[in-house]
């Protein structure tokens, strides 16, 4: 079975977000690393692989720095990445990179296209959807359970108050929620192997594509902080009292009673 | 961002150690030093992850890394702040397997390195006693050869895993009349009749950490369990010191990270006189001292450590890392200690325990007064 596997970098999930001079956040020093969703769809496709046999690629679209997670996906045991660099694109959007992913995964040969649900960073959850879209895939989203039989995968997903189980036939897009399983660490000797497995480096030219095709439809006009979080206020006095003054407070000021 | 000694290979480990110390070491290390030991588990799930067999072949079950790859292992464990956890660990990891792979038998390595490597037996090293601490060359333990056996008889105390270890390196006289020419190693399976463990030793840090007082009472080990040549003990030990050494230091590099972090975390939370103490120029200051002196000691270590990859002859430099690190790092976790205040002193705080599990550092492995001595001998004073 052939899986290919979408991940995504993002900030760490304790990176501190500011914004540079010109307002746009700064990426300087930031450490990245690979959204954790994706971790799952990564770990997902090496356990079906381990049980059915077969090659797992890894797929990102992104910066210079996006190697570092797709080498790790090979560490973890993928059998071989390609880099799609975002190398004269000032502005994207999730249309950018859906048109990017789903024109190169038509060169590829798959049985499953697997990612994560979103991604911690945007969180817009669209990329996946719109790659089934344009290639014209079945698409499960949000999955805990995935099992593939007979040219057919059966997903389990969550729903308001319980499960769903869906079948959907093969190639499908699958993406993964968190519960799907525990994406393993990567060991030494996994870390050594991949440097020797096969990381393809792509321009968007090399695939063909450029200018309108892959102009963001959606752009974002100002990014701000949220305010910062304001000292709690202490009321001192008898308890009487400093109760009467809490309401007071919180009918007048807070306005929540 | 990172040291120019380790390769992308070392960093990408460090990325996986360190997530694997944050989701399953540190929620732990409350409930294991109250335990006063670490799980089973844990020395399983190391061995399950390669962490043990960095440096080792992999024909025993090895990663085919080398020192730099297992010298990530145990900084990043000593970043968790609970120097008990790597005491364990590194223990097993880093003193007792590699004199099994580099001294051992075929058959050695088949039945301790192998199993130990997978994290499915643990090993500990038994040289100090009562009566011989520093002075490794006056030890007091006898190995008396009858037959196919040696009988062993004499005490071992502080020794790490000494409670819990399935099997135990042991140094013991084989020429008791020879001092440090005379000193033979054996391994020692915890099931041997007429060895016994005495008891746990209470510590002042380490609690998670089991430490034990061994007794062996004409011990009879079987003669295919002496580790490599008789009588050249000594010099084994000595191979290993290094290594053990550089350990201490990376140990308390990791160690002094943790306690600058948890300061500075602290500093900037903690509100008196209307603003963060860390805006204080006292507080900001010493912050800037601690960081500053944590970047001497790990540079130093990296560089000692460097010596040690390389092949290079670094006695002195091992010797002045280990010193310098466990000294420094100990005095940063007391500073960070008390810009906690009353709550520093409190076991709820973690700076607590890192500043009472420093402490130990200073002492084994080598003392920081036989650290002088060896600097100093070869400064030729």
């Amino acid at each position: 079975m052939k899986i290919v596997v979408l991940p995504k970098q993002t900030f760490d999930t304790e990176a501190k977000i500011t914004l540079d001079a010109a307002g746009k956040i700064n990426r300087e020093g930031v450490n990245l690393i690979m959204n954790p969703y994706d971790e799952f769809a990564v770990e997902e496709a090496l356990r079906l692989k381990e049980k059915h046999g077969g090659e797992v690629t890894v797929v990102s679209f992104g910066g210079p720095k996006v190697p570092d997670i797709l080498r790790q996906a090979l560490a973890m045991g993928a059998d071989k990445a390609v880099h799609v660099g975002d190398e004269g694109l000032e502005e994207i959007d999730e249309h950018t990179t859906a048109t990017i992913l789903a024109k190169l995964l038509r060169d590829l040969e798959y049985d499953l296209i697997l990612a994560g649900w979103r991604a911690i960073d945007d969180g817009s959850a669209q990329v996946a959807g719109r790659v089934a879209e344009i290639l014209g895939l079945p698409m499960v989203n949000m999955v805990i359970k995935l099992d593939i039989a007979e040219g057919k995968a059966v997903a389990s997903r969550e729903i308001e108050g319980g499960y769903e189980v869906v079948e959907v036939p093969l190639p499908a897009v699958i993406t993964a929620q968190k519960g799907l399983n525990e994406p393993r660490y990567p060991t030494m000797k996994g870390i050594m192997q991949a440097k020797k497995k096969p990381m393809q480096k792509l321009t968007i030219a090399d695939l063909g594509l450029g200018g309108e095709e892959v102009a963001p439809k959606v752009r974002a006009r100002r990014y701000y902080l949220p305010s910062p979080r304001s000292q709690g206020k202490i009321i001192t006095g008898e308890p009487a009292e400093a109760a009467a003054e809490l309401v007071r407070l919180l009918r007048e000021e807070a306005k929540v009673v | 961002m990172k040291h120019w000694l380790f390769q992308e290979e070392h960093e990408a480990l460090r990325q996986a150690v360190r997530r694997f110390v944050q989701k399953e070491i540190v929620p732990n290390t409350e409930k294991w030093e109250e335990a006063q030991e670490i799980p089973r588990s844990l020395f399983r799930r190391c061995g399950e992850l390669g962490f043990f067999g960095l440096k080792f072949p992999e024909e025993y079950g090895g990663q085919g890394g080398d020192y730099l790859a297992a010298a990530v292992f145990k900084e990043e464990v000593a970043r968790s702040g609970c120097l008990g956890v790597l005491a364990a660990l590194g223990v097993h990891s880093g003193v007792v397997l590699p004199p099994l792979y580099k001294f051992g038998t075929e058959e050695q390595r088949r039945r301790y390195l192998v199993p130990g490597i997978a994290g499915e037996k643990v090993g500990a090293l038994a040289v100090t006693e009562p009566n011989a601490g520093s002075d490794v060359a006056s030890l007091q333990t006898t190995a008396r050869r009858e037959g196919d056996f040696y009988v062993l008889n004499g005490s071992k105390i502080f020794i790490t895993n000494g409670v819990n270890a399935d099997f135990v390196i042991v140094a013991a006289k084989t020429r008791p009349e020879a001092g440090h020419r005379g000193i033979s190693l054996f391994i020692v399976d915890r099931r041997t009749p007429g060895f016994e463990v005495g008891q746990k030793l209470q510590k002042a840090g380490l609690h998670s950490s089991d430490t034990g007082y061994l007794i062996f009472d004409n011990c009879r080990v079987p003669a295919a369990n002496l580790l490599g040549e008789e009588n050249r003990g000594f010099y084994m030990l000595m191979e290993g010191f290094q290594w053990e050494r550089l350990l201490l230091a990376l140990g308390a590099v990791g160690m002094a990270e943790a306690a600058l972090a948890h300061a500075l975390t602290y500093a900037r939370q903690r509100v008196q006189f209307g603003q963060p103490i860390g805006r204080f120029q006292a507080v900001g200051h010493r912050l800037a001292e601690m960081a500053t002196r944590l970047e001497m000691i790990r540079n130093l270590t990296y560089h000692a450590l460097w010596l040690f990859h390389t092949g290079q002859p670094c006695l002195k430099e091992v010797s002045m890392a280990k010193l310098a690190a466990t000294e420094i790092a100990h005095q940063i976790a007391g500073e960070a200690l008390q810009l906690h205040g009353g709550y520093g002193y409190m076991r709820e705080y973690p700076i607590e325990r890192i500043w009472r599990d420093t402490r130990v550092a200073t002492i084994v492995a080598g003392t920081s007064e036989i650290m002088r001595e060896i600097i100093a001998r070869e400064m030729k004073v």
